[in-house]
């Protein structure tokens, strides 16, 4: 990855890092009586560790500067390493917390290994760690093959791709030493969020050059859902997480938000997260991954404006159905809910069209494991957006909230759809990166599928059992109008329900560790190995048969 | 057929761009600009109270270890809720958390009116085994919270920076917070009257964890979980009735 920077390149590479590096040790210095003094030594010893790597390599030969007019994968090759780590590290974290909940003592009375530690590593793991790297990575590889031009720096890949990695290293250190802003998908402390801004920046100015270079007159629908989730995820995290320090030398800080208005903040950001972060960047991978497996343009182009500006106004809207019959004003509640209903059109119209994209091909579903990911992630986010237009009506909250059927509604979306398509698209996207014909194992493949749609099923199914049993033990009456059962009389009903959710996420993560093997093998060892092969692949030149061009 | 207006927009990155800001933009605005201008939004009552060091260090702890994850603190405007675990929450109540704690997910109860319903040695028991008390509780153990001395001499910085956020300390308060800390787990000393002197005669003075010669974690947590609910007495003087939850069975 040096290799490929000319020496003014890496020196500017090395200077970035040994800013960073004095960053981690006035860190370390001013938060040497907290925490925050660790998450400096971190910083440290991760720009060290980097600097390390452009060093070594850092008198080698120049590159020859004609190869800059080929794609820029270098980047991409990592990210998709990192994602399948994340993966695997989320959902063994998440496996853990949800044994937690049947076996408490598997906490093995630590304070950094207890539920609510743990519970925001898996969190963060999945969402930032696996589905970022996921998005970070595609959408390296998809603006360049629809844009047909070369990302638009040398460095600022690199830095996108290692700097998010920080913040989610710094996020998953810091809940194991308790630091948390307690603001759920938005845990990390203020210098965390303060980075995650200046990485941020970076990627959209990246993302709007390489744009800029397009040679396309047109900007695919796939870019248009990675520019909103770029853009407005942005948004969510710098207004949801302004906050006062208690000091330079501390970790600790105080959201500017209170009460009912904080509360209307964090599920503005909550509810958008899932929006922009766990939607519409995969809608991007969706448009490019699935007519390019399938071999066939997308059904409608007039349907993807619909949903793409439907999905953009609507849900930023919704947020306030999580707090149904709270002290937040009655008017923002019925709000929510009222575009959460709206919402379920534009969603319908995403999932519709995809499901129509694939008409014409549903042999190749049956034979290929890839493309039925793709298909059954669109089923789950049909049946996920359904769901949760659903839970957002009044009434059906006041039963489902708080109970184990939103965990389960999260669930669904996030094993079945965002998963699901992420593991569809990187089967579709290794092999081309590497230059391999297929997969080094198709069988694997398969065994991942039925390993992932089972824990999906055995997962939604558990939790939705155990959710309305919850919701409605809470409110049952005896003949005599009192309260039926108490608190505990429900928790105790939960029990079994907890055990079959860890087992179906056991499945799922056995799942992951299969397909890291088989990416794994697929890089290192395939028949047709083209390592010193000229540059002229077929992903050279212009997309073949060019599906990804609008179906007008 | 004349061009699609969109074909047109999609010519242009920057144009795209700033068509996704203005169209994500609205939703925000309208529902959470007006929370800040209407009165209404928040109740008006004279006797709510600000947190003591104490207490705050406690819900720090509360913070700190995700609580939230499993308990909530609003009780919605529900018959069964109300019913179970007292009157409703108003917004007036959490004017004062930076940030709120309202919770989305009950694997444990409610905790916003558990202050006074268990005894401190109840909560030190149940805070150190929940299963000692609670045999089916699944809740985790937090035996470190009494092992762990309390960090009180930054105090002062954390009600400082409260008071940043718009939380009405005053000078005086800031200034005594560590020895406001200190006197409020320490019945028997010097330091004890200060507290109830600054943050009113309600405020529970108590040797928390049972034992007075220091100042632990667990006594700050248990401060804490005591004043749920005991900030201002106005949830319990509303007289608008909770609604009853719609039966499936109808």
């Amino acid at each position: 990855m040096v290799k490929q920077l000319t020496s003014g390149e890496r020196q500017f590479a090395a200077v970035i890092l040994v800013v960073l590096a004095v960053l981690g040790i006035a860190m370390a210095a001013a938060g040497r009586a907290d925490p925050l003094g660790v998450h400096g030594l971190i910083v440290l010893l991760y720009s060290g560790a980097l600097l390390y790597v452009v060093l070594s390599s850092f008198y080698e030969r120049e590159p020859d500067l004609s190869l800059r007019t080929r794609y820029y994968d270098d980047p991409i090759k990592v990210g998709i390493a990192l994602t399948m780590a994340w993966a695997v590290f989320g959902m063994f974290i998440g496996v853990w917390v949800a044994a937690q909940l049947a076996w408490p003592n598997l906490a093995f009375d630590a304070a950094w290994s207890s539920f609510g530690r743990l519970r925001p590593a898996h969190t963060t793991g999945v969402i930032f760690g696996f589905g970022g790297n996921a998005l970070i990575a595609t959408s390296f590889h998809v603006v360049q093959r629809t844009s047909r031009a070369r990302l638009a720096g040398q460095i600022s890949p690199w830095f996108v791709l290692f700097g998010f990695n920080l913040f989610c290293i710094l996020a998953v250190t810091g809940y194991f030493m308790g630091l948390t802003q307690s603001k759920e998908y938005a845990e990390p402390e203020w210098y965390a969020d303060l980075w995650l801004v200046v990485v941020w920046v970076v990627y959209f100015i990246l993302y709007i050059r390489t744009l800029a270079r397009r040679r396309e007159p047109h900007i695919y629908v796939a870019n248009w859902y990675y520019l909103a989730f770029i853009l407005v995820v942005a948004m969510l995290h710098i207004v949801n997480n302004i906050a006062v320090p208690v000091s330079l030398g501390h970790a600790k800080s105080y959201t500017v938000w209170a009460g009912v208005q904080d509360a209307m903040v964090q599920w503005w950001y909550g509810h958008n997260a899932v929006a922009f972060f766990l939607t519409a960047g995969f809608l991007a991978m969706l448009y490019y991954y699935l007519p390019i497996r399938a071999g066939r343009p997308i059904f409608s182009y007039r349907l993807s404006i619909l949903s793409f500006w439907g999905i953009t106004f609507f849900y930023m809207w919704a947020g306030s159905h999580h707090l149904h019959y709270t002290a937040l004003p009655h008017w923002v509640q019925n709000l929510g809910m009222t575009f959460s209903i709206m919402l379920l059109v534009p969603s319908w119209a995403s999932a519709g069209n995809a499901l129509l994209t694939l008409n014409g091909a549903w042999h190749k579903v049956r034979d290929d494991a890839t493309l039925r990911f793709i298909m059954v992630a669109v089923i789950f986010y049909g049946l996920s957006t359904f769901e949760g237009s659903f839970m957002a009506i009044r009434p059906v909250n006041s039963l489902s909230h708080y109970t184990d059927w939103t965990v389960g509604h999260v669930h669904a979306g996030a094993l079945g759809w965002v998963a699901m398509i992420t593991f569809g698209s990187l089967y579709t996207l290794v092999p081309t990166l590497w230059k391999r014909e297929r997969m080094y194992s198709a069988m694997l493949v398969e065994v991942h599928f039925w390993l992932a749609l089972a824990g999906t099923l055995i997962y939604v199914f558990a939790m939705w059992n155990s959710g309305i049993i919850q919701g409605l033990m809470w409110r049952t009456y005896t003949q005599e109008d009192t309260l039926a059962y108490s608190f505990l009389d429900s928790l105790v009903a939960m029990y079994p329900y907890y055990i079959a959710r860890a087992f179906g996420g056991l499945l799922f993560l056995l799942g992951a560790i299969v397909a890291s093997y088989n990416i794994w093998m697929t890089v290192r060892y395939s028949p047709e190995a083209l390592t010193d092969r000229a540059p002229a692949g077929p992903d050279q030149g212009p997309l073949p048969e060019n599906v990804t061009a609008p179906a007008e | 057929m004349r061009e699609l207006f969109h074909r047109k927009l999609e010519r242009t990155s920057i144009g795209f761009a700033i068509a996704i800001i203005a169209a994500a933009s609205v939703g925000g605005i309208v529902e959470i600009a007006p929370l800040f201008t209407i009165d209404e939004t928040v109740e008006t009552v004279d006797d709510m109270r600000l947190y003591t060091p104490l207490e705050l260090a406690g819900r720090d702890i509360y913070v700190r270890e995700g609580c939230y994850a499993c308990h909530s603190q609003m009780i919605r405007t529900l018959r069964d809720e109300v019913e179970r675990y007292g009157p409703y929450s108003l917004a007036v109540e959490s004017k004062y958390d930076h940030p709120m704690l309202w919770g989305s997910k009950r694997t444990g109860p409610d905790l916003a009116r558990v202050g006074g319903k268990y005894s401190d040695f109840w909560h030190v028991a149940h805070l150190t085994n929940p299963r000692d008390v609670v045999p089916e509780s699944n809740m985790p153990a937090y035996r470190w919270l009494a092992r762990n001395t309390l960090k009180m001499d930054d105090l002062g910085l954390h009600l400082a920076a409260q008071r940043a956020v718009g939380v009405p300390y005053t000078d005086e308060m800031i200034e005594n917070a560590s020895r406001d800390a200190f006197g409020q787990a320490s019945p028997d000393t010097e330091f004890a009257a200060g507290v109830t002197e600054r943050y009113g005669e309600e405020t529970q003075v108590s040797a928390f964890d049972g034992v007075t010669t220091r100042v632990t974690e667990m006594d700050a947590l248990v401060a804490y979980l005591q004043v749920l609910g005991r900030l201002t007495k106005a949830p319990y003087q509303n007289t608008a009735a909770p609604e009853q939850a719609p039966d499936p069975n109808n």
